[in-house]
């Protein structure tokens, strides 16, 4: 790198000793304890850590719109304004005076982490990356309203001047993404804090919002804050890694020298989490041994009628799934991975019948060793299935009641089954409970006492209630942390053999599939184009699509940055 | 747009043929008719009617007839704009309800712009300082609206009115314009007379909507959308208007479609402590009295005006939001 004699010459800011708390009655909660760093022109630092951890309040304390009852108590922020006159303390300045008001957007942009929720639903596309623009006074709102067109074209979305007059809900979650950064790129800021900007993407979309975060920061010498949980990604694009844990740095370095040598041992449990779900061959485990076929799917199609609509001419139908066919084997775990959009979560849900297929069939083979077609089965005979074939869903916050407690919530499918009632119903919520590593007390609560992680084992629970023989697994990993998924895939590794459980799951994370499956079937707009064993597929890939979705894993080796065609610096 | 107006319009016809059918039968459905309830309240004040004058009553209003010819003659009546006749008044319907469904409607419609002028800043307010003194203040006022019978409002307005004033709050004109005809004069009296039944009837509808905007604002003030407005730099007042107030307002338009119906059906009681010309009051005596061709006109306008009501929110709302538009 090149020795500058000025030190500050290439500082865009600098963080001192920052402590942002939440003032909750008599209770404080160090949400950031006491951190420092420094963010350069052109250089990009992942701070990294599990949730909770105070990475995204950091980010909102740099541009201080830190919900309340938070609090930036303590610390320096040193802004170099980019004429080079002396540096402004952000922390100083009230969170709604004018004075931080003009730094935001135009000299410190912000991406959000949900690109489905932090655009407004109501405005459309050009005018909200043109709105920053005119709220600086930088450009009147036509002339503003023209560069939103360019923006769009920078962050590389098709038909620009048309996708300007679009609204949010009818872009991808990665259109949207990308317009985020044309938003955030607006007003040519010179630190862009991005704040898990990938996490809700699927890893080809998420390499392609990588490659380009990197392009742009070529071109402008953007200084970049990037927050992330994820390793892979960290490996790919820091230069500079922060770990935090539990409002603290644990560990700061360069990211080769962290991926190297890491010294804290909270570094090493992140490192260990991402290798174990990573792209590296999986422990060796006792072979499995498939039993009998449980389930023969074939040529199901799933076609979603033409809609006519309030205002607009009917859109033409929508083929869902095109003549998908497997069969799975008693024992085994199928994976089905794809990105968003391909069709697996359908597939899930005409296997069990949440949505039924428009041909095809779905022949399974019960316990007592009849088949049948479920495709074409009446309600009444499916409740006998469903008690034999369960789901477990990505989202463990939406996926339970807030207002039943943990008890009545594994409960509820032997209640309404009949299968159970009264004592023993609760003696086996209390089993059920034990088996997922939730103490007995657990009951009693309700949803909001978990976290996410507790909440997916509250939710495996309840699949497992009527002692299936056959779990769809949806995502059910992808909301959670690097090491919480881990332990729940071990959690359910572990009660395979006991229960003699075969699992769908249903994922976009390669890592997840490689650690938990035997077979994997790779999904591609309604379509399986490959089915094989995971090594096979992971490793010599066929199909130049799994060949694709294999090369956007992030892979946590900062000496090959393959994702974003950087060797090294 | 014009498709889905045309379409909604036409789908109405049907919806009110069926409304018409059910509005006959429940006036039908009380034991008795008109003659029976003329001869109880004859008999009532002493007098003794003869069987054969009720039968001929009968026979001179079609009351002797079966359900579905009387039906299918007031309806084929009203298909033409003739309403028929109100047996209690001897006066034809449309001439009964012209005026007093119009005055109905400006009440109405001074009421709603009344409660929004009020409700939506008090509202936008106590959400934006939620649990400060001045959330606390306003919130209790809110209740105190709320709890407040709307006739004990009108009878202590009168009184202090009289006592203190020495005016007469009641009604909507002054006796010289009661039933003058249409003048600058007579519009000027009825505003000056408009004020008392809107801030009564104004006040429980103004409390309530205050605590749904407040719980529908909450809902969006921490909505990830409104902190990427914040890092853009846009000042507090204008991203509030700009985002959040403007999404909380969906449920308003929504409702705006059974306000109106309410706003009729709701002030009977205001209309007849207050003695308001409006259509409330002569609704109530006309199904006490089985005034059945008064009674069915009013219930059928009501029935029309929620339709519209609806439709115009329907559109208002898909001008709002572009999700509505293009779903």
């Amino acid at each position: 790198m090149h020795i500058s004699p000025d030190p500050h010459a290439d500082v865009a800011l600098e963080v001192r000793r920052l402590s942002t708390h939440y003032l909750l009655g008599p209770i404080t909660l160090r949400a950031v304890d006491d951190i420092s760093f420094t963010l350069r022109r052109s250089r990009t630092l992942c701070i990294v850590g599990e949730s909770g951890s105070g990475k995204s309040i950091t980010a909102r304390s740099i541009l201080q719109i830190v919900n309340p009852p938070g609090r930036i108590v303590a610390g320096e922020m040193l802004y170099y304004p980019r004429d080079g006159g002396p540096p402004v303390d952000l922390a100083k300045m009230p969170p709604r005076g004018r004075q931080i008001r003009a730094i935001r957007g135009r000299d410190i942009a912000m991406v959000f982490q949900e690109p489905m929720t932090s655009l407004s639903p109501i405005h459309r596309i050009g005018w909200q990356i043109a709105e920053g623009l005119v709220a600086h006074g930088m450009l009147s709102k036509r002339a503003a309203l023209k560069r939103a067109i360019d923006l769009l074209r920078q962050v590389e979305i098709p038909d620009p001047v048309s996708a300007a007059e679009r609204y949010p809900f009818e872009f991808s979650g990665g259109m949207r993404q990308r317009a985020m950064i044309a938003m955030a790129l607006a007003c040519e800021p010179r630190v862009l804090i991005a704040d898990e900007p990938t996490t809700a993407l699927d890893v080809t979309t998420q390499a392609e919002i990588l490659k380009l975060l990197k392009r742009l920061q070529d071109e402008n010498g953007l200084a970049i804050l990037f927050i992330t949980h994820d390793m892979g990604v960290v490996a790919q694009i820091a230069d500079d890694v922060l770990v935090m844990h539990r409002g603290q740095v644990v560990e700061h370095a360069p990211v080769r020298e962290l991926f190297a040598d890491p010294h804290h041992s909270y570094t090493k449990t992140l490192l260990a989490a991402s290798k174990k779900l990573g792209m590296a061959p999986p422990p060796a485990r006792a072979d499995i041994h498939p039993g009998p076929r449980l389930l023969e799917v074939s040529g199901v199609t799933l076609t979603y009628p033409a809609q006519a609509t309030l205002f607009t001419k009917p859109k033409p139908p929508i083929l869902a799934l095109r003549g998908v066919s497997f069969d799975l084997f008693e024992g085994e775990n199928l994976g089905i991975v794809g990105e968003s959009g391909s069709g697996k979560t359908t597939l899930g849900n005409c296997i069990i019948q949440v949505l039924r297929p428009t041909s095809g069939s779905v022949r399974y083979t019960d316990r007592a060793g009849r088949t049948a077609d479920l495709a074409t089965m009446d309600r009444p005979a499916l409740r006998h299935v469903h008690r034999e074939m369960r789901m477990v869903f990505q989202d463990p916050f939406a996926s339970l009641n807030a207002r039943m407690t943990i008890g009545q919530c594994v409960g509820e499918p032997l209640l309404v089954n009949r299968i159970l009632s009264g004592d023993r119903l609760r003696a086996r919520v209390g089993e059920l409970l034990a088996m997922v590593g939730l103490p007995a007390d657990a009951a009693q609560r309700y949803p909001h006492a978990f976290s996410g992680g507790q909440r997916q084992r509250i939710v495996i629970a309840r699949a497992l209630a009527t002692d299936p023989r056959l779990v769809i697994l949806d995502e059910a990993t992808s909301a959670l942390d690097v090491t919480l998924r881990g332990q729940v895939l071990d959690l359910l590794l572990a009660l395979q053999p006991k229960l003699n459980l075969t699992f769908i799951l249903i994922s976009h994370d390669l890592g997840v599939i490689r650690y938990f499956c035997n077979r994997v079937a790779v999904m591609l707009r309604g379509e399986i184009v490959e089915v094989g064993s995971t090594t096979d597929i992971c490793d010599r890939p066929q199909q130049p699509y799994t060949q694709q979705l294999l090369a956007a894993v992030p892979e946590a080796d900062p000496a090959r940055r393959a994702l974003i065609g950087d060797v090294s610096r | 747009m014009g498709r889905f107006i045309a379409r909604r319009l036409l789908g109405m016809i049907p919806f009110i043929f069926l409304v018409s059918v059910t509005v006959f039968v429940l006036i039908k459905l009380p034991p008795g008719d008109f003659a029976s309830n003329y001869a109880a309240a004859l008999a009532a004040s002493g007098e003794t009617v003869d069987d054969t004058m009720l039968a001929e009553l009968r026979h001179r209003y079609g009351l002797d007839q079966s359900l579905p010819v009387q039906y299918v003659r007031w309806i084929s009546s009203v298909a033409q704009g003739d309403f028929g006749f109100s047996f209690k008044w001897q006066q034809p319907v449309s001439s009964l309800i012209g005026e007093r469904m119009g005055l109905t409607l400006i009440l109405s419609f001074a009421t709603l712009l009344f409660t929004w002028a009020i409700a939506l800043p008090i509202g936008v307010y106590s959400a934006v300082r939620r649990y400060t003194w001045g959330d606390y203040i306003v919130t209790m006022l809110g209740f105190i609206g709320l709890a407040v019978p709307n006739f004990l409002l009108a009878l202590t307005l009168m009184y202090v009115g009289v006592t203190v004033f020495h005016t007469d709050l009641g009604g909507l004109f002054s006796p010289e314009y009661l039933d003058a005809p249409w003048s600058f004069g007579r519009v000027g009296d009825l505003a000056a007379h408009l004020w008392i039944p809107m801030l009564i009837l104004g006040t429980g509808g103004a409390a309530s909507l205050i605590r749904i905007m407040r719980a529908n604002l909450i809902d969006q003030l921490h909505q990830p959308y409104v902190d990427t407005a914040r890092a853009k730099g846009l000042s507090e007042f204008t991203l509030l208007f700009r985002y959040p107030i403007r999404i909380a307002l969906n449920p308003f338009v929504s409702t705006l479609g059974w306000v109106l119906p309410h706003l009729v059906s709701g002030s009977v009681i205001i209309s007849i402590v207050l003695n308001l010309p409006t259509a409330g009051p002569l609704l109530l005596q006309a199904l006490l009295s089985q005034d059945q061709y008064l009674a069915g006109a009013f219930l059928l306008l009501l029935c029309l005006l929620t339709l519209v009501g609806t439709l115009l929110s329907d559109i208002l709302l898909a001008l709002l939001d572009p999700r509505i538009r293009f779903q």
